[in-house]
């Protein structure tokens, strides 16, 4: 027998038992010793690792449930209430149902209500713009249509309208993740209630300037006329700073504010056409004209 | 002939107005004066609504440490104290009067006899400068007096006086220099007294000649006062170019003219220190230029602040057709006007009006690496790094690239040949990674 080939084969085999062994007593010493429930509700997340819950990523959220054991102030934007349930039942635990959310535009300031009145070609960044100038439209709280909401969502839910320059955010596809929120220096984003069947009321407009100065840069301002106010049974609207704000949780959608506001303000989304009324017709006709912009 | 050694561009001079002498400007029928049109805090008003005011009145005090005083630059009433659009086209706060006539305050001394004797003394000088809202005149704005005080521990030995004027198309520092020359030199004495220190140069590019003949001439009178002939080179009016090509030292990153024991002032600030001292006269008037290739005119003009833009647009005949863009300060540095209903303020040096064909972008194309923003940049950074890390929104990387010491010339954009906004998306790193240290502190 050809020895020089046992030789070999025995050291080789020497060598890779005593490594074993040491692989073995370096892996008794460095043990990570992980809750093997983190791997299961990891793999129940979307895995986008988008942020909207308010951690770095999906299995920092899992971490975070499995040491907490306890659902309350944990939610998956993406994954909604249908997601948080079935970890809670894999974890034996409860979770408290949300109202699910979206992101919601506060600017109507597109080119027809509120036209360019300079020109601007530097860096296409809302975040410069904002920064070195009021805006195309002389508007300083008015979308600047550049679309750093666009680039900063995972979920391709916002895009440009380019007949409005105005971005517009889908029903379907936002999972209110909040990235455009921060993502816009204005502020003009909000996360709202989605309502009942996608129905919303809101203020189209964030311009803390006085009516008449609002008014002169866009005709769709809110002009902090305070009808609106009076109108609202429910006081789900404030006024502070020549601003109106309807406050989701109390507005019941009873549409009041959108008939009285003088500037078409304030938006109705998704809601049936109105009854023919003789003494609303007007109304109907800026309500609807409301909603084909949207 | 010295100038700076690392980056820097020279862009065509266009300095079509440099033969206009310096004209008064008539007075505006309303003048818009903004509470803040210095660095630093905005100004409290003291006038109300009705108040009758005279030229020269203290009508705004300075609020904090960096921050300057503001005088009504016309006599008149008060017409109201109201939000205005400023060059940006946010709005801003100011002090709107009617005027009528121009009765100026007993106090300033109107007359044009020269003086040369100082009979203040340091202290009382800078209290002075102070008192009658001096700011730098070079755009900066920066409140004169704070320049002036110098940190204990620390000492200047020169004091340099700008009068480089490396923008292109403005001629206002150069015609003061002409005009004003001695008026100015006696300033630069003032300061050289309230500094304590015995040599001032004055840096002049050498496309003024006649002004540094005139200067040369004059500062014969006046000693230790010198004058140094620089190369045509932008940005040397940059203060740390500046220092660099006329004493050779280099102020680090993040410090102060002052750690390397010099003080810079514009020429500008030099003549109204003089006007603030020696006349007793406030800081409400200054030279602004206008200009540009398609004016029926050119000219200089002593301007009182809150004066319109478009009383100057109208005195050179009218805006021309083809205008594209109405830049405040010069075409490198400036910004364009959103409205020319804009009031002058302390800080325009100049308004140039550029045909629609030079004032427009050329096509943003992809960067080819060809390191020519690397070249051009007078601070020694890489602006085409930086730019690009600024569109992935990198800001704390950005923080060690020492961004902060961008000085915004736009040398950068100026030479790409592929046209890309380095300087926009560098100004917006600028900005965020300064919220970034500011959050820190």
């Amino acid at each position: 027998m050809n020895t020089s080939f046992l030789y070999a084969v025995l050291s080789l085999s020497a060598l890779g038992a005593s490594a074993a062994v040491i692989l073995y007593f370096v892996a008794q010493k460095f043990k990570v010793i992980e809750d093997p429930r983190i791997d299961v509700v990891a793999d129940l997340l979307p895995g986008a690792n988008c942020g909207g819950c308010g951690f770095a990523g999906c299995r920092n959220m899992a971490e975070a449930i499995v040491k907490k054991e306890n659902m309350d102030g944990f939610l998956c934007p993406p994954g909604g209430n249908e997601t948080m349930k079935k970890i809670a039942s894999d974890l034996g635990l409860e979770a408290k149902e949300t109202e699910p959310m979206i992101a919601v535009l506060r600017c109507n300031g597109s080119l027809a209500n509120a036209p360019q009145k300079v020109k601007y070609d530097g860096a296409t960044t809302c975040a410069y713009v904002h920064m070195l100038f009021a805006g195309e439209s002389g508007c300083p709280y008015g979308c600047i249509g550049l679309g750093d909401c666009v680039t900063s969502c995972l979920f391709d839910a916002i895009n440009i309208d380019p007949v409005t320059n105005l971005p517009v955010i889908s029903n379907e596809k936002c999972v209110a993740c909040g990235a455009c929120v921060k993502a816009c220096p204005r502020t003009i984003i909000e996360l709202r209630k989605k309502g009942k069947k996608d129905r919303r009321i809101f203020v189209s407009c964030i311009n803390k300037e006085k009516g008449a100065v609002a008014k002169k840069n866009c005709s769709v301002a809110c002009i902090g006329c305070g009808k609106c106010v009076k109108v609202c049974k429910f006081d789900a609207i404030t006024m502070e700073n020549n601003i109106a704000y309807i406050d989701f949780n109390k507005c019941t959608l009873c549409r009041k504010c959108v008939e009285e506001c003088p500037t078409a303000a304030i938006h109705e989304l998704n809601f049936p056409p109105r009854k023919p009324k003789s003494e609303t017709a007007d109304n109907n006709e800026t309500a609807a004209e409301t909603k084909s912009e949207n | 002939m010295k100038t700076f050694k690392i980056g820097g561009v020279h862009p065509e001079e266009n300095k079509l107005s440099s033969h206009n002498p310096i004209e008064i400007l008539p007075l505006p029928k309303v003048a818009s004066i903004p509470l803040s049109q210095h660095l630093g805090a905005p100004a409290l008003p003291l006038v109300e609504k009705g108040a009758k005011v005279k030229v020269g009145q203290l009508i705004a005090k300075a609020q904090g440490f960096i921050s300057a005083n503001i005088h009504a630059s016309v006599s008149g009433t008060v017409a109201k104290i109201d939000d205005i659009t400023d060059t940006s086209g946010y709005r801003r706060k100011a002090i709107i009067i009617n005027v009528e006539g121009d009765e100026w305050d007993e106090s300033i001394d109107r007359s044009n006899e020269l003086k040369k004797d100082i009979t203040l003394d340091a202290k009382q000088i800078i209290e002075k400068i102070n008192s009658m809202g001096v700011v730098g005149l070079g755009g900066a704005t920066f409140p004169t007096y704070v320049k002036m005080m110098i940190p204990e521990g620390k000492k200047a030995d020169v004091l340099i006086i700008n009068g480089v004027e490396c923008e292109p198309y403005l001629t206002s520092d150069h015609r003061l220099m002409l005009e004003k020359g001695e008026e100015m030199i006696v300033g630069v004495t003032i300061l050289m007294k309230a500094l304590n220190v015995n040599k001032a140069i004055i840096g002049i590019e050498s496309n003024k000649m006649d002004a540094i003949q005139h200067l040369a001439d004059i500062v014969k009178k006046y000693k230790g006062v010198e004058i140094e002939p620089l190369k045509v080179r932008y940005p040397q009016g940059g203060e740390k170019q500046l220092i660099k090509a006329l004493i050779n030292r280099e102020v680090p990153s993040g410090k102060l003219p002052i750690d390397v024991g010099c003080v810079v002032q514009n020429v500008g600030t030099a003549f109204a220190v003089y006007e603030a001292v020696q006349k007793n006269k406030p800081l409400f008037e200054r030279v602004v230029t206008i200009t540009g290739k398609n004016l029926k005119k050119t000219a200089n003009f002593m301007v009182r602040m809150g004066t319109p833009v478009n009383d100057l647009i109208e005195a050179v005949g009218g805006l021309p057709e083809n205008t594209g863009k109405i830049i405040n300060g010069g075409p490198m540095m400036g910004k364009a006007l959103n409205s020319t209903e804009t009031p002058i303020v302390k800080g325009s040096s100049g308004i140039v009006i550029m045909p629609e064909i030079n004032a427009c972008r050329i096509e943003t194309l992809n960067c080819i690496r060809c390191a020519k923003c690397v070249s051009v940049c007078p601070m020694g950074l890489e602006p085409f790094f930086i730019a690009a890390l600024s569109e992935l929104l990198k800001f704390p990387e950005i923080e060690n690239e020492s961004v902060m010491d961008c000085i915004e010339c736009g040398s950068c954009a100026y030479i790409c040949p592929s046209g890309r906004p380095l300087l926009d998306n560098i100004r917006l790193a600028k900005n965020k990674v300064g919220q970034i240290i500011r959050n820190r502190k």
